[in-house]
């Protein structure tokens, strides 16, 4: 492993830098038939799960396939992907907003060509490489985050979750039978960096015991006001403590106020708290971005806790198919997971969904918890 | 022959969903036999530790990355994510394996040639593994050690003509829907205005000067395929303020049934002969449409732009010819105060390259100054705004108070007045007062 030089020169850091170039412009990349016709589309079909046609003023159709990506990928993946693009479509290819993966053509013997090759490609050991789907009403991939893969203050894994998930929803994937389509978010802790906050249904992964203070490396390695101000519940004081005679500058957490976030452990190492027993998910349901009819929503959590149960999470993947299907059965067309419920009531939704209400689902954070009770007497037995 | 047992994770390779395990796995041999005599810069079984110590993870059900890292390259403040196992005798291969943010081509559009130098670098400097994309939209290289970092963004800048993204306390990596690219609902060029204000603030997002991260993103109409409203603090939707363009005979080919309602989008279900009244006239939230005599008609000043009567009849009905878009700010995650999604700041605002876009650029600006100012140590815009008021917002990013900037007025009366709004002002003398009312 002999080290190979790139021109970069460390001893003189500065020369030949370049900075603040950005990225490459999209307009490099654009398959010509869509930089011919850039904001002159018409209208577009679904001609089948997982293929859309757009027809341009000019009259020019663009067929694009897409089909699920894993996000988390190899090189040479990405290569082999290069290779159908290549052999398709001329070299070009696109990411979605939720890492899918499309491939665009110009007619519709070459898309259906296109579709049945990639539902053929199978990894070694059984699954897709890609699986064509993802499109109108049904289940498209899931946003999703780091995980035991390279984060250090998860509760639980990202890319496990989510393919456990799936596989459990494949059929969604693949289909366009429910009401209006189901977004899946997960992220593994409530810094919830993706989607989880505005997802039909979210997984998140949640801490149920306090930090551990490791007091003896605490001002050694952390800013004691920035701990004390990361905490939103105000349960982190500074204090000192004597361990073996000597005194030690740190922090007190008063645990009936912790709500387990993690935050004081992203400011400050010594303060960890992840544990296999306490850490597992939550389940949200509810959210949307969209504007379309109703506003945008929040997810609202469903289900407190549920178990960390690697590498497959069964018990999670059931109440997720459990949510789904009543949703599924139950909803009105154009109607998504949480304008259905609003519209059942969410007592019904429990009832519906067969979940358990308990108390840690009422909202006690701060003011606005108070608009999530129930100031009215309209409510259903 | 694997170097690690992994028991757990093989159960993860059955099933129909893409694989991760296997993809990884195949990386491993492929870096084991390395036909092509690749030189590698880090451990060549990096991707195979990386399965060791995730294995270990699923028994442990605990992370085994220690905490933060700061790494990074000269001259910017951000941009890679260092990351160090916490167990490096067991798995030195990912004793180091830091993440590497590289910026994406707006809309994400890619050619295979481009693809494959990005392949060819990594496979070489790093662990040959990635994700396509992070949320934030940047392209991830996973795992490298600190020595490559420079080597790489040499090698990232001259060769392949592409920066670094963001991470830090700065302008982190704009993102966009696809736009007129290939969608007919596109209000403006959302890529074209993605890349222009990620040009035009490359210091802000290379060197940390803010304080908290800030987000940009760009939705060509509210249906919102990037989630601007919810992902970001800085939120560009498109609109129009004119007319929907109704083709009548259009709208008679989906009562007819020859076109497929929302273009096909629940075709795998029997939800029987489509009704326009009772899918769309009925379901439009502002109540502003009719069908009668086989004409639907809009009353226009009343639609709210949901989207709704569009995405079911695509072919039928279309986006005016007075585009433009709203913003929206604020939107951020739970933490701290809890989550907010972005409120409504500038109801219309044309969106005009012709200007290079300055008029944004003002509000944008306009809002950092307050924010650079006032804003609390790792306190995200939106919380900078329930501190201090919406109407600080109002004020610093330059634009109107608008009644559309609120859901409902307010129901407490506890109004603040400035001093110089009240007849008289605030100096007010007790002497004067007891004179005409004694204690
Ligand atoms: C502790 C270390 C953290 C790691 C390793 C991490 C990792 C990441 C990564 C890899 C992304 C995608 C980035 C991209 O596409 O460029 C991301 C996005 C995001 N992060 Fe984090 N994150 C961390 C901390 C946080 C914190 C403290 C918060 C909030 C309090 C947060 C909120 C978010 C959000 C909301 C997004 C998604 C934004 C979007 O949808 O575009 N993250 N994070
Ligand atoms: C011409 C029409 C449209 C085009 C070209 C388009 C394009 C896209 C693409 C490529 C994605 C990423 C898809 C994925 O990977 O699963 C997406 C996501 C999305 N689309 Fe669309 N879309 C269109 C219409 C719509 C409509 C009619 C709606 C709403 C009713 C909608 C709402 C969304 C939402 C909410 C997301 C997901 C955002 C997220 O959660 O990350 N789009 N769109
Ligand atoms: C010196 C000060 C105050 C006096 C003398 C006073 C006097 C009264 C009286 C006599 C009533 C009963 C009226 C009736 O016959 O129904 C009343 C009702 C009420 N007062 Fe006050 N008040 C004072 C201050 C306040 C303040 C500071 C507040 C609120 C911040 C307040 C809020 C109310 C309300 C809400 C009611 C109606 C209660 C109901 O719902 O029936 N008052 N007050
Ligand atoms: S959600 Fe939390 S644990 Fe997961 S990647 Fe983001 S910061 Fe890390
Ligand atoms: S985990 Fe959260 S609530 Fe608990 S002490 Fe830390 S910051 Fe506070
Ligand atoms: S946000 Fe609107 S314009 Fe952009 S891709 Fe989605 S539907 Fe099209
Ligand atoms: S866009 Fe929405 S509000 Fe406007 S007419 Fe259509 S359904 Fe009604």
């Amino acid at each position: 492993m002999a080290f190979i030089s790139s021109g970069y020169n460390p001893e003189k850091p500065m020369e030949n830098r370049i900075t603040d170039i950005g990225p490459r412009e999209y307009k490099e990349f654009l398959p010509p038939i869509i930089e011919k016709n850039f904001g002159k589309w018409v209208y577009h079909e679904i001609v089948e799960p997982g293929m859309l046609m757009h027809k341009a003023e000019s009259g020019d159709e663009v067929y694009t396939v897409r089909c699920g990506g894993a996000r988390l990928m190899s090189v040479t993946h990405i290569r082999e992907i290069c290779d159908i693009a290549d052999k398709f479509c001329d070299g070009h290819l696109r990411f979605t907003t939720r890492n899918n993966i499309e491939f665009m053509v110009d007619s519709l013997e070459k898309a259906q060509e296109l579709k049945k090759y990639l539902n053929d490609q199978k990894f070694s050991g059984g699954s897709h490489k890609y699986p064509v789907g993802g499109t109108g009403a049904g289940v498209t991939n899931i946003v999703h985050t780091q995980g035991w893969v390279h984060c250090h203050t998860p509760a639980t894994d990202a890319s496990g979750t989510v393919k456990a998930t799936m596989d459990t929803v494949f059929d969604e994937f693949q289909n366009m039978r429910l009401p209006a389509p189901v977004r899946i978010s997960m992220a593994c802790c409530l810094n919830m960096c993706g989607a989880v906050h505005c997802s039909d249904i979210a997984i998140l992964g949640i801490h149920r015991k306090p930090p551990m203070v490791d007091h003896k490396v605490l001002d050694n390695i952390c800013e004691v006001p920035l701990a004390v101000a990361a905490c939103p519940t105000g349960a982190i004081r500074p204090t000192k403590v004597e361990i073996d005679g000597k005194s030690y500058k740190t922090v007190a957490v008063k645990e009936e106020r912790c709500m387990f976030c993690g935050n004081c452990y992203t400011m400050c190492p010594a303060m960890p708290l992840s544990d296999k027993e306490g850490d597992g998910v939550a389940l949200m349901v509810g959210g949307k971005i969209s504007n379309r009819i109703t506003k945008p929503a929040f997810s609202k959590v469903v289900v407190p806790f549920i178990p960390n149960e690697p590498p497959r999470w069964p018990t999670m993947t059931k109440v997720i198919k459990q949510i789904l299907d009543a949703y599924a059965e139950d909803a009105r067309k154009y109607e998504r997971l949480g304008d259905w419920a609003n519209r059942i009531g969410w007592e019904r939704f429990f009832e519906k969904c067969g979940l358990e209400f308990t108390e840690h689902l009422i909202d006690d954070f701060r003011d606005p918890a108070y608009y999530t009770w129930r100031q009215t007497t309209q409510f259903k037995f | 022959m694997a170097k690690h047992k992994t028991p757990l994770l093989d159960q993860l390779e059955s099933g129909p969903w893409p694989s991760f395990v296997s993809d990884i796995k195949q990386e491993c041999e492929n870096r084991a036999k390395n036909e092509k005599g690749v030189e590698f810069q880090i451990p060549a079984d990096c991707p195979e530790d990386l399965l060791g110590v995730l294995e270990l993870s699923y028994v442990d059900g605990e992370t085994h990355w220690k905490h933060g890292g700061i790494v990074g390259v000269f001259g910017y403040g951000g941009g890679v994510i260092g990351r160090y196992c916490d167990q490096p005798e067991m798995f030195p291969g990912v004793a180091h394996f830091h993440t590497i943010r590289v910026n994406q081509p707006s809309g994400k559009y890619y050619t295979t040639e481009f693809l494959r130098q990005l392949c060819d670098l990594w496979e070489f400097r790093g662990s040959g593994l990635t994700n396509m994309h992070g949320a934030t939209g940047d392209i991830v290289f996973i795992g490298t050690t600190t020595p490559q970092l420079e080597e790489i963004f040499y090698e990232l800048t001259h060769n392949l003509n592409t920066d670094l993204g963001g991470s830090g306390s700065n302008l982190r990596t704009p993102a966009t829907c696809l736009g007129m690219s290939r969608c007919e609902y596109a209000c403006y060029d959302t890529q074209a205005l993605c890349f222009n204000l990620t040009n035009e603030y490359q210091d802000e997002l290379h060197r940390p000067a803010f304080p908290y991260k800030f987000k940009f993103k760009f939705d060509g109409c509210p249906n919102g395929c990037v989630a601007s409203i919810a992902r970001s603090d800085f939120s560009v939707i498109g609109t129009w303020r004119d007319e929907i363009r109704i083709d009548q005979e259009a709208v008679a080919g989906y009562v007819g049934g020859e076109l497929a309602p929302n273009a096909g989008a629940h075709a795998g279900r029997d939800w029987g002969k489509f009704d326009i009244q009772k899918e769309v006239i009925d379901l439009c939230p502002s109540e502003c449409m009719s069908y009668e005599d086989g004409k639907l008609s809009i009353d226009n000043k009343e639609c709210v732009r949901c989207m709704h009567c569009i995405n079911t009849m695509p072919r039928a009905l279309r986006i005016g010819n007075d585009r433009g878009a709203s913003i929206f700010v604020g939107a951020k995650a739970p933490i701290l105060d809890g989550a907010q999604m972005g409120s409504l700041l500038v109801p219309f605002v044309k969106v005009d390259a012709g200007n290079d876009y300055q008029e944004i650029k003002d509000i944008v600006e306009g809002i950092w100054d307050l924010w650079m100012e006032e804003g609390k140590n790792r306190e995200r815009l939106g919380e900078t705004m329930k501190r201090m008021g919406f109407q600080k917002i109002i004020e610093s990013a330059g634009v109107p108070v608008d009644v559309r900037q609120v859901q409902e007025p307010r129901t407490n009366p506890y109004i603040f007045w400035k001093a110089e709004d009240v007849e008289g002002g605030w100096d007010r003398d007790i002497a004067e007062y007891r004179k005409r009312h004694q204690q």
